[in-house]
């Protein structure tokens, strides 16, 4: 498989920070992957994304995203990569198409016109379909303001797919919104992952997010803690917690104090949580 | 290119009409200054020093706008930068340097627009201004907002938060006012003030508006302190440092966090 993103020993230094935000990591992202930056707030999520993005230097280290290197050929790996920032980056003094113009322009899509109505042809085709898509046909020309968090959030969503690249980043996309809305985005970018077979690097710390992708990067203290598939994560635990052995252990270990108990004495399968948290607790102790 | 300098451009001043508030604000300053502080000052000191201290004011208060507003303007850009959209525009496949260009010619667009204001109030308390002098202005105007687009520029490259650039900012510019013979002439100061009018870029453009605007009149050399050439000679070489410097700071602290 195509590697299309591939970040080799990545350390960040801030100027006057004593510790490295991020040190020392390396993973690849195969092409059309969903790909999950996992871990607390603190860990470097962020700060990797932003690399990874091109608008943060990196200290040290080898990275390429779809196919081009990030400090070289910035302008290239930009073309290539949507990007849906962990604030929003929406202008809330203007419309929703004017939103969507500005980028549209921007990335060189479409020359410049004062009016929407100026615009050429195929522009006001694609915002006419974007706007379908959102269920927004009405509002398409209202200033933003009057959105909820959730509409806001697709529109950028749509937005950071007009020039249609390859990746699309999504830094904790969720944070903010409340329970239905986010249950609504989700349902939202499963549909646009699988209809354009796109590459998705999320970062989060939301748990049942990153269940739902191809394989996950836990990072911590700006290390990477463990990758995986959330199977093979969650496998790796119940390796170390529960077996029959032990369950049989236990329970001659109680009767020998002989405390009575009545239920049958068993260990569960973890779920991811109890994974995720055991990982990083392990890290926060060592 | 110029597309995305336009586009950059116009959101600047698309922001300005939807701002009511601001609008209104670009009405209230200059009455505050033209109709409250020139007034007053004309009323009680122009027999004295034999100009009009009305029109005095007037003329200060339009470099200052335009020096004040452009260079507020393009601070917001650290705004942006922690916010909202400048987040959109510095991950687009834009130079940082076309994105400093079009945000300086927005906001030098918005300054100009604010300078209608300057010129009602003008008006209405019966400042005499000709349509030469007008024509004789616009050239001059542009080359202000320039100039405070670079002085913002410059600002802008040396602080990393917002914050820090809103609780600064008014501490350079508000002395500003003064060392640059906005409302008070300058001819006579003592040296350490004198030293501060000539390093203040403002100082120039009040000094260049007048130039303009007195051209020809009794009163040119009681107001003016340098004249035609050099101003324009100073304003063109500290537009062009400051605005190379500023951007190339700028863009280099911008990655280098």
């Amino acid at each position: 498989m195509n590697k299309i993103i591939e970040v080799k020993n990545l350390v960040k230094k801030y100027n006057k920070a004593s510790v490295n935000a991020v040190n020392d990591v390396s993973f690849e992202v195969n092409e059309g992957e969903f790909f999950t930056l996992l871990g607390p707030n603190g860990a470097g999520k962020t700060t990797t994304i932003s690399i990874l993005t091109t608008t943060l230097a990196k200290t040290s280290g080898e990275i390429m995203v779809a196919g081009y290197d990030i400090e070289k050929e910035a302008d290239k790996v930009r073309k290539n990569i949507g990007v849906i920032f962990q604030n929003p980056s929406l202008d809330l003094n203007l419309t929703a198409e004017e939103n969507v113009r500005f980028h549209a322009v921007l990335y060189g899509l479409f020359p410049y016109r004062l009016t929407f109505g100026m615009m050429p042809k195929e522009y006001q085709m694609a915002v006419e379909k974007l706007a379908t898509i959102l269920g927004i046909e009405k509002d398409i020309f209202k200033p933003i303001k009057t959105f909820s968090g959730g509409m806001k959030r697709k529109l950028e969503i749509v937005r950071g797919l007009i020039h249609k690249p390859k990746i699309l980043f999504l830094d904790e996309p969720t944070t903010g919104l409340d329970p239905l809305s986010r249950k609504n985005l989700w349902k939202y970018l499963k549909e646009v992952m699988r209809d354009e077979g796109l590459t998705v690097f999320l970062t989060t710390h939301y748990l049942e997010e990153a269940e739902g992708s191809d394989r996950i990067c836990i990072i911590d203290d700006g290390k990477v803690a463990k990758m995986g598939t959330p199977a093979e994560i969650k496998k790796e635990l119940i390796g170390n917690l529960g077996d029959e052995t032990r369950n049989k252990k236990l329970e001659e270990e109680l009767e020998k104090i002989s405390l009575k108990y009545k239920t049958k004495v068993r260990i569960d399968t973890p779920t991811l949580e109890e994974a995720y948290l055991e990982i990083i607790s392990k890290n926060n102790n060592a | 290119m110029l597309n995305a300098i336009a586009v950059i451009a116009l959101r600047d001043l698309t922001k300005l009409f939807r701002d009511k508030t601001r609008l209104l604000a670009g009405l209230v300053f200059p009455f505050v200054f033209v109709g409250i502080l020139g007034s007053s000052l004309d009323a009680n000191l122009s027999a004295d020093v034999g100009f009009s201290f009305l029109a005095f004011v007037f003329t200060g208060v339009i470099g200052q706008n335009l020096f004040q507003s452009t260079a507020a303007g393009i601070i917001s850009l650290v705004e942006d930068r922690q916010n909202d959209f400048a987040q959109e525009m510095f991950i687009a496949p834009v130079s940082r340097y076309i994105i400093v260009l079009g945000k300086i010619i927005g906001e030098s667009l918005v300054a100009i627009v604010s300078l209608v204001g300057v010129f009602v109030m003008g008006m209405v308390f019966g400042i005499p201004f000709s349509i030469n002098q007008i024509l004789g202005l616009i050239p001059v105007i542009g080359l202000i907002c320039l100039m405070g687009g670079g002085f913002g520029t410059l600002v802008m490259s040396g602080m990393s938060e917002q914050k820090q650039a809103n609780q600064i900012f008014p501490f350079i510019i508000f002395p500003m006012f003064f060392v640059s013979g906005v409302f008070a002439p300058i001819k006579n100061l003592p040296l350490f003030l004198t030293i501060l009018s000539r390093i203040s870029p403002m100082t120039y453009a009040v000094d260049l508006v007048r130039s303009v605007y007195y051209w020809g009149k009794p009163e040119y050399d009681k107001v003016v302190l340098f004249g035609l050439g050099t101003n324009l000679t100073v304003i063109i070489g500290l537009t062009i440092v400051m605005i190379v410097v500023g951007t190339m700071l700028f863009v280099r602290k911008e990655k280098t966090r």
